[in-house]
């Protein structure tokens, strides 16, 4: 017990540095740490969602970007139809653009987790290594469809020239933009603490451990698993909708399988299955890329060493570095 | 459409496809033989091409430059094999698809700075660049033909490689229990080094062949690695007949989309919208392919171990 109370601590420590850096970047005026923060916050959000299906489900999802993407093509092209007053959809039904936030959010959690259904019904069929290969295959599915559709300008994207609004709130305020994102964030990571914790994480667990017991006694593990497995996109999709109007610019590279690795590596990086683990990770990616980016153009050279290291040697990332064994697998 | 056009993108197909196969081909020994999942691969193909395109720069000859690809492939697997995938054989795979992205991103950038950022040209050796007729009008690049016969001896090589020699006796051994013939004495890390520096040739020569095709650049190995895993997938992973199978399949499917999608659906669309949505379907014709080869057979057309 006295681990777990550790990474309790630990927790609150994580939520409150990510909420201290952009406070006092705003102290001191620095608006570009302001915008670090908010993209770690995002990220970490990213993460959070992967973590559900990785974490918690044992589902090595190697196409998140594929969520990720479509929640910020959601919200992107909705906001793009609002700024140019056209229609998105005229049959079946008429859908305008918008760019109302609560719109863009639901429109995107709601793409991420009608597609995660389709793909996660066939992909689950399968498990390990094909699991791992199929959600990928499928991520560069529609990664490969979005850079040929001409009709949201392919591969090089859509600007956005405006952030969607909130009622009460100015969303082009950085500082708010970011609590915004702060406040999602720690909304999915209770979301998780409560989804694991209930009887249906209790049964997640399960199908993560031996589908066989599981299934052994009475509860068939496949819809369990598609059902977080939708679950997790959806937070993922959601993530991808900020990502896109934090950066005003929605393009395929928030699809392609770079990012489905990188979302993999905020997991691993802050520990698989920690609930806070995800922050970590991000923050750790972010400040590496900024600092070796800051010394050299081959930040990458070097990330790709320390992240070998990470994996060869330190087990159970940070938080299992810092706050000792918690799981019982 | 002529006789000769279709008999053109069939040879376009098959021509991916061998090429698909000697990548995949590779990909799947390791995976059978040490149950490991190397998204690497595609980077090796990267230092084939590469080495490749530089040798033949500096001393004028194509097929020299093959070789050194080759032996540059073969030796970075065996090195990279002995210093980071030995590691990884006793892990989950999601520790090797980590480890394996981190070394993506580590030869990627060590290639952009041994061989710059812009992209090498590697020309078709001189007496292949030419074409041969077809049977019905137009001609043929004869390059791609020796690509399609590169192929068909690399299949024919492996085959008789793992049936009929005594390391593909200890490959075969290895694939069904490895503590088993270490027991009987094979040195299994000589055995696994060998067998990864072998797949990495393949995908070296891969890279070399094709990168006479295109421009030889940093992440050239990662789409063709994509296709590669869609292509062990179907054929059923670990198994060489089904990446055989799963590249022509993926091949055919692939090319003759391109061909001729856009023209179905220019029966129905404007020609401006049948080109696009042609161009789409065409790039998820594989995804679909595979998906539906799945909901038939999970575990691939040829499942091993099963």
């Amino acid at each position: 017990m006295l681990e777990m109370r550790n990474e309790t601590y630990l927790n609150v420590g994580i939520a409150l540095l990510l909420l201290a850096v952009p406070l006092g970047a705003w102290v001191m005026d620095e608006s570009y740490y302001i915008t670090v923060a908010s993209r770690v916050a995002i990220l970490a959000l990213a993460g959070v969602g992967l973590n559900l299906a990785l974490g918690f489900g044992g589902m090595v999802s190697f196409g998140h970007a594929a969520f990720f993407g479509l929640g910020g093509y959601a919200a992107g092209v909705l906001s793009h139809h609002a700024f140019e007053g056209s229609v998105f959809l005229n049959w079946p039904v008429t859908i305008d653009g918008s760019d109302a936030t609560l719109t863009l959010w639901f429109a995107a959690i709601l793409l991420s987790g009608a597609v995660a259904a389709i793909i996660g019904m066939i992909s689950l069929r399968t498990s390990g290594v094909y699991f791992i290969m199929i959600t990928l295959a499928f991520a560069q599915m529609i990664y490969y469809l979005a850079i040929s559709l001409p009709t949201y300008n392919g591969e090089d994207g859509l600007p956005l020239y405006l952030r969607s609004s909130l009622p009460g709130l100015d969303m082009s305020d950085d500082l708010t933009f970011f609590f915004v994102c702060y406040a999602l964030l720690l909304l999915a990571i209770f979301l998780s603490v409560r989804i694991v914790g209930s009887r249906f994480g209790a049964a997640l667990e399960c199908a993560r451990q031996n589908e066989t017991r599981l299934s052994a006694i009475g509860i068939a593990p496949y819809p369990v698993k598609l059902t977080a497995f939708v679950f997790s996109a959806m937070i993922t999709g959601l993530a991808g909708a900020l990502f896109v109007e934090l950066n005003g610019f929605v393009s395929p590279s928030i699809l392609s399988w770079h990012l489905s690795g990188e979302i993999m590596i905020f997991v691993i990086l802050g520990g698989v299955g920690r609930f806070y683990g995800p922050i970590v990770g991000a923050a750790l990616f972010i400040v590496l890329e900024t600092v070796i980016g800051g010394y050299t153009e081959r930040w990458q050279l070097f990330l790709g060493i320390i992240l070998l290291g990470v994996v060869l040697f330190a087990r159970g990332g940070v938080i299992g570095l810092l706050a000792g064994k918690a799981r019982h697998d | 459409m002529s006789a000769a056009f279709i008999f053109e993108q069939l040879l376009n197909s098959l021509q991916l496809g061998v090429m698909l196969f000697v990548m995949a081909a590779g990909l799947t020994l390791v995976f059978g033989v040490m149950g490991l999942i190397n998204l690497a691969h595609g980077s090796l193909y990267m230092v084939g091409a590469f080495f490749c395109a530089w040798v033949a720069g500096e001393t004028g000859s194509f097929w020299v430059g093959l070789g050194a690809g080759l032996v540059a492939a073969a030796a970075a697997g065996a090195v990279i094999e002995m210093l980071v995938m030995r590691r990884l054989y006793d892990r989950d795979h999601l520790d090797q698809v980590l480890a394996t992205f981190s070394l993506i991103l580590i030869f990627n950038e060590g290639t952009r700075w041994v061989f710059g950022a812009q992209p090498l040209y590697l020309d078709i050796p001189a007496g292949l660049a030419t074409s041969v007729p077809l049977p019905g009008g137009g001609g043929y690049p004869l390059y791609r033909l020796v690509i399609i016969g590169f192929g068909i001896a690399t299949a024919v090589g492996l085959y008789l490689l793992i049936s009929r020699t005594r390391l593909g006796m200890q490959i075969r051994a290895g694939e069904s229990d490895r503590e088993m013939i270490g027991a009987l004495g094979v040195d299994i890390n000589t055995l696994y080094t060998l067998v990864f520096a072998i797949g990495a040739m393949l995908a070296g020569l891969a890279g070399a062949l094709v990168g006479a095709l295109q421009s030889v650049e940093v992440g050239m190995g990662e789409p063709v690695l994509i296709l590669a895993f869609v292509v062990i997938v179907i054929g059923g992973i670990g198994s060489i007949k089904g990446a055989l199978i799963g590249a022509i399949l993926v091949g055919l499917v692939d090319t003759l989309g391109r061909a001729f999608l856009h023209k179905l659906f220019a029966l129905a669309l404007p020609p401006a919208e049948a080109n696009g949505y042609g161009a789409a379907m065409a790039s998820m014709a594989i995804y679909l392919l595979m998906a539906i080869v799945l909901a038939w057979r999970p575990k691939g057309l040829f499942p091993v171990n099963a």
